[in-house]
């Protein structure tokens, strides 16, 4: 088991390596680089300065040594220096990451408590108004891009019912108790964790739903029931943990992505997170940035996986070995 | 209670008066099970035999009341458990009768088993269920069931899950977690047909052997004759929702008077030989069974039967020929067979 985890782990840096090199190449495919992104934003300048420039970013050498010079950072743990906010990359990604973090975690434990909530009680009633309404209510949230869903939400409950804040993280200025700065938080926090809620919320209702009623036609099910046990236990005990798994592997991939995931509703938002970060560092062709967010987002992936794998594992013991 | 016109045979465990299930399939109302009646004596194996969707397995969860609901439901019938009334119980009380009083084994140990829990913890549960211990205790019994079943090495065996489990071994646990509180009655629904036949002549043996030191009365629903003959003392035959005869072993397998019973019996898979050393043909009944949504009047298995007549085409009374000896066809009513 242990020895399972540490192959994992060691499987998972070869591949974030090899992730890494990706990349590398793909952002030097991608046209323009920083400097030409900055001398676009001053208004042009001469070849000199722009030769001057990129000898003092290191971009005037051979890319191999580039790469060679960035793989060999990255192992000893520096992410390199933005080249736009001239902060050391692994300091400005930390600054952003409490923000996504808190949205997308909140968004995916909401989502899939009452995502599976919803799914198992329409299953149990397949025929009732609820379970109609679940399966509607999924292809809706499934259907409804993200950015429309968080702009309608912001329409209506921040300008023409304004209870929530419409944008940021904090208000201005900040409250002095720290139990209110808490609060504050929290409040901006609504809308924007309700959005992304709902979006995955209806993949869980929808597959969870599914894998009930599947999982209720089983003869587990009819001898749990012939043994004499209520029908709640038949459920919860010997129901739900059956038809848990598809929902387990859905969280897990949706975990890999709680990192840079939610771009969209972050911009739509405006919370200071990760996607923003992202976002711009690309249209700056800030590669150190934009090479460190994608080191973390596949460093949550592997990260995922393996907790997905030994869940999988806890819940269904023929799943023999994670590796 | 018993209602006045209810016949109550005070030697019987089980009871089951005028037993019909109806399903609603697309809104149409369907009959699958109409007017079973039987008895079960206490420490006798009945068998109910006949081919796929007669309504033997219907019948073995209508007595727990498990019909699948929607779409069936019980749409007539009383069922006695002694002088319990189960159609009466509420919720709370059926769980208890499940399981405590009326236990069911069923054909699938494949799949009858919850893949994620171990043999323990679905024996400990269902002894937890019925009796107030504690948990080692329960483990304990548990262990011991095992080994009553028998099951090599119970201990190691009690931690270990169903897919690390033969079929036959599987089939073992099942009947183990049945008796947990020796059942006056253990449904068997098919129980060896998914297993091969040494399994299964083991598996018998096993159900045998409780039976004489319980004196547990056994409902063995199968299509297999072999079967029926391996175990049963009295065989009810069932077509089509009716129970269509109803005998002893011998009765039914020395004289049956139903066509359908006899053509059964004559589809049975034995090596014959004519006069000049050829095989014969195994016989068969011709046609299939009725489509139940398209009930055609009269006797079920009229379309079907080579004796039939035009008053065939009126559906047939249950002749009552005392005893427990009962056929379902015009052809006893002057005597004639």
């Amino acid at each position: 088991m242990m020895q399972a985890v540490i192959q994992r782990v060691f499987l998972g840096i070869v591949l974030i390596l090899g992730v890494i090199v990706l990349n590398f190449f793909l952002l030097q495919a991608a046209p323009g680089d920083v400097v030409d992104a900055m001398l676009a934003e001053a208004g042009g300048g001469d070849p000199e300065l722009a030769a001057r420039l990129r000898q003092s970013y290191g971009l005037d050498q051979p890319v191999y040594i580039q790469l060679i010079k960035y793989l060999g950072q990255v192992c000893i743990g520096d992410l390199g220096y933005s080249f736009y906010y001239d902060e050391p990359v692994a300091t400005l990604i930390l600054s952003h990451l409490p923000t996504t973090l808190m949205l997308t975690l909140s968004a995916l434990i909401l989502a899939v408590l009452f995502g599976t909530l919803f799914g198992v009680y329409a299953a149990i009633k397949p025929k009732g108004f609820f379970s109609n309404f679940v399966t509607v209510f999924s292809l809706f949230g499934y259907a409804t891009p993200v950015f429309w869903l968080g702009m309608i939400v912001l329409l209506v409950f921040a300008l023409y019912l304004p209870w929530f804040p419409a944008f940021g993280i904090r208000s201005i200025p900040e409250p002095d108790h720290p139990f209110d700065r808490a609060l504050d938080i929290i409040h901006h926090l609504v809308l924007p964790t309700f959005t992304l809620a709902v979006l995955f919320l209806a993949n869980y209702s929808r597959i969870s739903r599914a894998s009930m009623l599947d999982v209720l036609g089983a003869d587990y099910i009819r001898t749990a029931r012939t043994k004499g046990l209520s029908e709640p236990k038949v459920i919860l005990k010997h129901a739900l943990k059956n038809a848990s798994l598809p929902v387990v592997t859905l969280a897990g991939l949706q975990l890999a992505q709680v990192f840079s995931g939610a771009v969209l509703v972050e911009t739509v938002f405006s919370l200071p997170g990760v996607g923003p970060l992202l976002y711009e560092s690309i249209v700056r062709r800030d590669f150190p940035v934009i090479l460190g967010v994608l080191f973390g987002a596949a460093t949550t992936t592997i990260v995922a996986n393996i907790i997905t794998d030994l869940v999988y594992k806890w819940m269904d013991p023929r799943i023999q070995s994670i590796t | 209670m018993i209602s006045e016109a209810t016949e109550f045979d005070p030697n019987n465990i089980l009871t089951v008066k005028d037993l019909s299930v109806d399903f609603d399939v697309k809104g149409q109302s369907i009959n699958i099970l109409s007017k079973v009646n039987f008895g079960l004596k206490r420490g006798e194996t009945v068998g109910i035999i006949g081919e796929s969707g007669c309504g033997k397995s219907m019948t073995a969860l209508a007595l727990l009341r498990m019909v699948p609901s929607p779409p069936g439901k019980i749409s007539n019938g009383e069922i006695f458990l002694n002088k319990k009334d189960i159609m009466s119980l509420s919720k709370r009380e059926i769980n208890r009768v499940r399981g405590r009083e009326i236990s069911m084994i069923f054909q699938e140990p494949m799949t009858a088993l919850n893949p994620v829990y171990s043999i323990g913890n679905q024996l400990v549960e269902t002894i937890q269920q019925h009796k107030p211990i504690d948990r080692a205790s329960a483990m304990e019994e548990a262990i011991e069931l095992l080994r009553s079943v028998q099951i090599p090495a119970p201990e190691k065996r009690i931690s270990e899950y169903p897919y690390q489990l033969s079929g036959g071994m599987r089939q073992r646990i099942m009947i183990a977690m049945a008796l947990v509180c020796n059942p006056q009655v253990l449904i068997a629904d098919e129980p060896t047909t998914a297993l091969d036949v040494t399994v299964q002549a083991q598996i018998f043996d096993l159900l045998k052997k409780i039976q004489n030191k319980n004196k547990t009365s056994i409902i063995l629903i199968t299509h297999d004759f072999g079967a029926v003959s391996e175990m049963a003392d009295r065989v009810i035959v069932m077509y089509a929702g009716f129970k269509i005869e109803e005998g002893t072993l011998e009765e039914i397998r020395n004289s049956p008077i139903h066509p359908y019973t006899k053509g059964l019996l004559g589809s049975m898979l034995e090596l014959k030989t004519d006069s000049a050393g050829f095989r014969e043909r195994l016989p068969e009944i011709r046609g299939s069974v009725p489509d139940l949504l398209n009930r055609q009047a009269g006797c079920p298995f009229g379309p079907r039967c080579e004796s039939a007549t035009t008053r065939c085409l009126q559906m047939p009374p249950t002749f009552d020929l005392g005893d427990n000896r009962s056929v379902m066809c015009w052809l006893v009513e002057n005597g004639e067979n």
